[in-house]
């Protein structure tokens, strides 16, 4: 494989650094500072995919920044899964900042300064935790990530905020110390190395004098250390963090932070174990069963919430999952399907989150009961939430389909058809807990009581009072992302090409 | 001030000139050792001095606004005096090759030590420095009587003859009381659970200056101390062949981690909390030494530079906010970022370096200490290190939430809220320490980070140093 020395993984990191900076020195001045987050996403993101051609090319691009001590660098490598990553991440900062701008301001939140500012932060680690060469550079962004979007989720500051931050904090910081940093050092001490290697450090060494034992010791260790990866029973903390306001919820909860949790789960499976080491143990299949586990249950959990932002928590506990089990099941379809579902859950939850934040703004509504008939006042976002439940559900044509349809794939594969019925009966509860606000929002009235099968039709004259549309950049914005998710089913080219080509590596084209 | 300054300028030299050719020795009065008192340095004890000249100089820089505000005015000229006293009784427990010189160092800078305490504000002061005395002559006495029992058996002082001279008499009583005496009596120096009862009064009741000196260097040299008598007069050894000791101060320092953090977390006033943190980091330091080998051995000569720097960062700080506010309680912190933004800053580097938090010292001397544990074999003491990680993130984490995010009641919501129309509201409130006493403040904590990315540095000596200890002169 071709490596490429280029400083631009750097670059892409401290992009948002740098406009920090700018962020802060312009507080005062808002369109100045909101202006400084603009360029910076725009200029992060186009840095990303200048990197795109050398990567589809099949080379991989390295810097090396500084060693910390003998063994503990802080390096980068820009391979398919990293850059797949950085590129749904970034492109989605766009969207949700200007998102933001448009929240923040209607419902003129304090400290507006200090949210832009940490949110620049949280996407630099991001994109560190999407080029890190090792383990170590990978945790040091993945504690910056946490660190930095404590102050987010913390945002409202009222003893409720205080208090699932507080939860949020605990859960991650306390894990990825306790556990991860452990299963660090054992790595390293086994090992002698933190560098992520193709086919895995551990399968490197497999025969080594290097006990089963101890390797599924370490194995536990990394899984109950990434509890960004939200993996019952360490879940709880992501229906606490949903006090935070509504962009953040979309962009770190459906993105940023619970991605890089996934993303660190496959980056452990694949990178430092190995898919054949884990097949070997058995572990792969374990973790498979975990998984399912947690998908079935947050769904049932998602089918009970009232508040709308806590049944979107759930289902991402529970669509996290079907990462976490398609790298599971170690076979090519699987990482694939694993993988497109690192993006298409994105583009999807995003637009749930959008939708509930752009509801929240209009109408100051939170739970699900509410929405009756609100698809009238708000056709656009309402209508931009069904295709984003759609995608969820995994109906064809929206993107959703594609990664369910590597998943059921992959199951075949491995062999495993608990899987696939796993797979089918979560499909049905996703259908049981996002159709009925669908239905609710079209079809019910809004006034109990008064049932009209023809009312959408009969009150078509006075539509156009009745809309009631969140500011312009929030339904822009969720628009854009409802249209990507219909998008990936027909162009998926780029994604797709990168996900497979990561399955063949990892599997050494077996 | 200056004459700090020359020192650690002094010191720095020495370093380069212990780098480039060894070991140096001077002879005190041209008499030859092992009859005369000889002065060594090497790649330890001139790593040791150059952090306590260092934080000497820094906390000196530090101290003229902070001891006008805390120390009555006709004191002033004594409490500096004294203070040069305790420097140059630290300086010189690091430097001499000669036991009982060691000893008059100790008291020469714990009898400094006993006045400095002293002179604070309240009448608790004097308790806290009466009951260190009562502690430090005890434990002066067991350093004492050791030293007596060596030269009873080997009828010399000097610490390179003794090392010569010792492994013989290894089997006899007279040596393993002597040994027993070093250790408690050290012990109790250095602090180390559960003989650390002096330490939390003396600190919250000294001022803030003083307790920012001897959390930074009195117990380092303590340790330093400790480190020289098991390791250079002693072998490695007389602890795997004659006495598991090392084994007891494992269990010690394990308990001393932990208890030191939970203790932490139960108190209410911040320079108590940072006294009995210091305790648990202490703990690191015996951890790193008693599990004997080399990864450890940095680890544990590491962290007493980095403790030095962050718990020096740390009181400095709660220093300015003495000198500020006049608080002391960690409720009063709140809303404190506003008002004191910088030194907060320094605060929260510091405090998430102690956390160790990677790209900072704390996180480079924990890898060493982990890794050192996992060489001897003894994984779980990698439980106990993380264990208080997440202790001391649990009573830092507070403080750093109660700075930034709980608003002070002189400061109500409203303020917050109008910042975008109202730049003036958040400039008006803003009263951070003057600059005599930030500018040290920032160093340290600039330090912590700078340690923490280029940790090659010191661990270069730190490795040489441990080296030094474990494989000999």
């Amino acid at each position: 494989m071709e490596i490429v020395q280029s400083a631009k993984p750097l670059y892409a990191i401290a992009v948002s650094l740098i406009a920090v900076l700018f962020i802060a020195v312009s507080g005062k001045r808002p369109n100045l500072r909101e202006f400084c987050t603009i360029a910076a996403a725009v200029l992060k993101f186009s840095i990303v995919v200048s990197m795109l051609p050398t990567i589809l090319a099949g080379k991989v691009i390295e810097y090396s920044l500084l060693t910390i001590l003998p063994g503990l660098d802080i390096s980068f490598k820009v391979d398919a899964l990293g850059i797949f990553f950085a590129l749904t991440a970034s492109f989605l900062w766009i969207v949700t900042s200007f998102y933001s701008i448009g929240y923040v301001r209607s419902l003129n939140e304090h400290a507006q300064t200090r949210y832009f500012i940490f949110f620049a932060v949280a996407l630099s680690a991001t994109m560190g935790v999407a080029f890190s060469a090792n383990m170590f550079t990978t945790f040091i962004f993945y504690e910056i990530i946490t660190l930095s979007t404590f102050p987010l989720v913390a945002h409202k500051e009222t003893p409720e905020a205080m208090k699932g931050a507080r939860k949020y904090l605990i859960y991650l910081l306390g894990t990825s110390i306790a556990f991860q940093l452990f299963a660090i050092f054992l790595t390293y001490y086994a090992a002698g190395t933190l560098e992520f290697s193709n086919l895995g450090i551990f399968n490197n060494i497999r025969g080594e004098g290097v006990s089963d034992a101890f390797l599924i010791a370490t194995f536990i260790l990394f899984m109950a250390g990434t509890t960004k990866a939200a993996l019952m029973p360490l879940h709880s903390w992501l229906p606490a963090a949903m006090v935070a306001p509504t962009p953040v919820s979309a962009l770190l909860h459906a993105v940023a932070v619970v991605k890089t949790g996934v993303f660190v789960v496959v980056k452990v499976v694949l990178h430092i174990f190995g898919v054949n080491l884990l097949a070997q143990l058995g572990l792969g299949t374990a973790l498979a069963y975990f998984a399912s586990f947690t998908i079935i249950v947050a769904s049932i959990i998602a089918l009970r919430q009232d508040n709308l932002k806590a049944r979107l928590a759930y289902s991402t506990i529970s669509q996290l999952s079907y990462i976490i089990l398609g790298v599971a099941l170690l076979t090519p379809s699987g990482i694939t399907g694993s993988v497109m579902h690192i993006v298409l859950h994105a583009f999807g939850k995003i637009t749930l989150f959008f939708c509930a934040g752009a509801i929240y703004v209009a109408t100051h509504k939170t739970k699900v009961s509410e929405l009756d008939g609100i698809g009238k006042q708000m056709p656009f976002t309402m209508t931009a939430f069904t295709l984003a439940a759609v995608s969820m559900i995994g109906i064809p044509p929206l993107g959703g389909f594609l990664s369910k349809w590597y998943l059921i794939i992959g199951a075949i594969e491995a062999g495993q058809t608990p899987i696939i019925v796993v797979l089918v009966v979560s499909t049905i509860l996703n259908a049981g807990y996002f159709l009925p606000i669908v239905y609710a929002a079209f079809f019910k009235d809004p006034n109990p009581g008064g049932h009209n099968p023809n009312a959408e039709y009969s009150e078509i004259p006075n539509r156009k009072s009745q809309i009631r549309e969140a500011p312009v950049l929030m339904v822009a914005s969720l628009t854009l992302t409802a249209i990507g998710a219909l998008l990936l089913f027909f162009t998926p080219s780029v994604f797709l090409v990168l996900a497979k080509m990561i399955a063949e590596s990892v599997t050494g084209g077996n | 001030m200056a004459v700090t300054f020359v020192s650690f300028l002094i010191s720095f030299a020495l370093l380069n000139r212990v780098l480039n050719t060894g070991r140096i020795s001077y002879w005190l009065g041209g008499w030859q050792p092992p009859w005369g008192i000889e002065y060594v340095l090497d790649y330890l004890n001139v790593f040791i001095l150059l952090i306590v000249s260092f934080i000497a100089f820094i906390v000196s820089l530090y101290a003229r606004r902070s001891v006008e505000k805390e120390i009555a005015e006709h004191k002033i000229t004594t409490f500096y005096s004294v203070y040069m006293l305790f420097i140059a009784g630290l300086m010189g427990m690091t430097l001499t090759g000669d036991l009982f010189n060691l000893y008059v160092f100790i008291e020469i800078s714990s009898l400094a030590a006993y006045t400095l305490i002293a002179v604070g504000r309240k009448r608790d002061a004097l308790m806290a420095s009466y009951n260190y005395l009562i502690l430090g002559t005890i434990a002066a006495t067991f350093i004492l009587l050791g030293i007596g029992y060596l030269y009873m058996v080997t009828g010399t002082l000097n610490m390179a003859d003794l090392r010569e001279r010792l492994p013989a008499l290894y089997e006899s009583n007279v040596v393993l009381t002597a040994f027993a005496f070093f250790t408690v009596g050290l012990s109790l120096k250095l602090a180390l659970f559960p003989l650390h009862t002096w330490l939390p009064n003396a600190y919250t009741h000294a001022p803030s200056v003083v307790s920012a000196i001897m959390a930074a260097t009195s117990t380092k040299v303590g340790a330093y101390v400790l480190l020289r008598i098991m390791f250079t007069v002693f072998k490695v050894e007389f602890y795997l062949e004659v006495v598991p000791v090392t084994k007891i101060l494992l269990v010690l320092s394990s308990v001393a981690i932990i208890a030191g953090s939970v203790l932490a977390i139960t108190q209410t006033n911040i320079k108590r909390m940072l006294a009995y943190s210091s305790v648990g980091q202490i703990g690191y330091i015996v951890l790193g030494a008693a599990l004997i080998n080399q990864t450890a051995m940095t680890g544990s000569l590491i962290h007493i530079l980095n403790h030095a720097i962050m718990k020096g960062a740390l009181f400095l700080v709660v220093g300015a906010v003495v000198y500020k506010t006049d608080i002391e309680d960690i409720s009063g912190l709140r809303g404190m970022g506003k008002k004191m933004p910088y030194s907060m800053a320094a605060f929260t580097i510091a405090a998430l370096s102690m956390i160790g938090v990677p790209l900072t010292v704390g996180f480079v001397s924990k890898w060493y200490i982990a890794m050192g544990a996992l060489n001897a074999g003894m994984w779980y003491f990698i439980p106990v290190i993380l264990l208080s990680s997440l202790l001391t993130a649990v009573y830092f984490w507070r403080i750093i939430e109660s700075i930034y995010f709980k608003d002070g009641e002189t400061e109500p919501r409203t303020a917050e809220n109008s910042e975008i129309h109202n730049p003036k509201s958040t400039i008006r409130n803003r009263d951070d320490a003057p600059l005599s006493m930030l500018i040290p403040t920032l160093i340290l904590a600039g330090l912590c980070i700078f340690f923490g990315i280029f940790a090659f540095l010191p661990v270069s000596i730190a490795e040489k140093a441990a080296g030094l200890l474990l494989g000999g002169l």
